[in-house]
């Protein structure tokens, strides 16, 4: 398969629930309270509880992980985070739709933009990662 | 409040060792939804070219809050950790991280900067293992905001 300028990688759509969230606590041991309780994410001016920003970012890499089918290939992944995905304490949770595009083939090195929406929005700021394609 | 740049520099040193699991990378995987056998499967690992399975790429968010932890427990830095928030993050990864790994992180501060009423400090974890081998460089932006 030859990769080229411009190709688009498949999209990933993915329902983030609060039972997420404190799945993802566990695993990445990361304990804020904004990411499980309304109250402290309330009263430090948050909407609401919102997923931690680096399981956004977890999710968004799938998009290239599961492009080139190596997780080891991937070089650098970078991101900002520009707005917070605000999770709702239902069923049906936050869906965050994710998609790439190769911005750029250098020898054996692909760089991909990933995008990541919340509500049409987004979340993730130039997300590029580059990644070995052999 | 404000930090303090003359700050801008220091370094903290390698916290105690991480061993990095399987039954780890795999609980990390599940929480992202990625379902590659490279994350559970030593002997598909092993057929990919790898020592053992492999975490995706985001893994070290574990050992960029140890980096960021050990800031926050700097009382000359005075990080006020209920302001703060994640900024932006990357990782360059120099290898993948595998089950085995024996892992300690180094933090650098390498900026701190106030502007429109927040600060911003950006921490450098130079994650390597107990060897001395580089595996990772993550570095983090986090903004703590400002009194409103």
């Amino acid at each position: 398969m030859t990769i080229r300028v411009g190709d688009e990688l498949p999209p990933l759509s993915v329902r983030v629930t609060r039972g997420d969230l404190v799945r993802y606590a566990g695993a990445s041991l990361d304990f804020n309270p904004i990411h499980f309780s309304d109250r402290v994410a309330s009263e430090v001016g948050l909407p609401g509880v919102i997923a931690h920003g680096m399981l956004t970012m977890g999710i968004a890499g799938r998009v290239v992980t599961e492009w080139v089918g190596d997780a080891g290939r991937v070089l650098s992944y970078a991101t900002r985070f520009t707005r917070p995905v605000v999770v709702p304490d239902d069923e049906d949770g936050a869906l965050v739709e994710c998609s790439g595009t190769v911005t750029a083939v250098e020898d054996d090195i692909a760089t991909v933009s990933i995008t990541a929406k919340f509500e049409g929005r987004p979340v993730l700021g130039k997300a590029t990662a580059t990644v070995r394609l052999t | 409040m404000g930090l303090d740049q003359s700050l801008i520099g220091r370094s903290y040193p390698p916290s105690e060792v991480y061993e990095v699991s399987r039954a780890k990378i795999a609980e990390f995987a599940d929480a992202i939804g990625d379902t590659s056998s490279l994350s559970r499967d030593a002997e598909a690992a092993r057929a990919a070219g790898y020592p053992d399975v492999i975490a995706p790429p985001t893994f070290l968010t574990i050992a960029n809050l140890g980096a960021i932890d050990a800031l926050v427990s700097d009382p000359e830095l005075g990080l006020d950790y209920d302001r703060m928030v994640h900024g932006d993050q990357s990782f360059v990864h120099e290898r993948p991280v595998h089950a085995g790994d024996r892992l300690e992180v180094t933090t650098h501060v390498d900026s701190i900067f106030a502007r429109a009423g927040n600060d911003f400090l950006t921490l450098r974890a130079e994650i390597h293992t107990d060897g001395g081998e580089l595996v990772c460089t993550g570095r983090a932006q986090l903004v703590v905001r400002g009194e409103q």
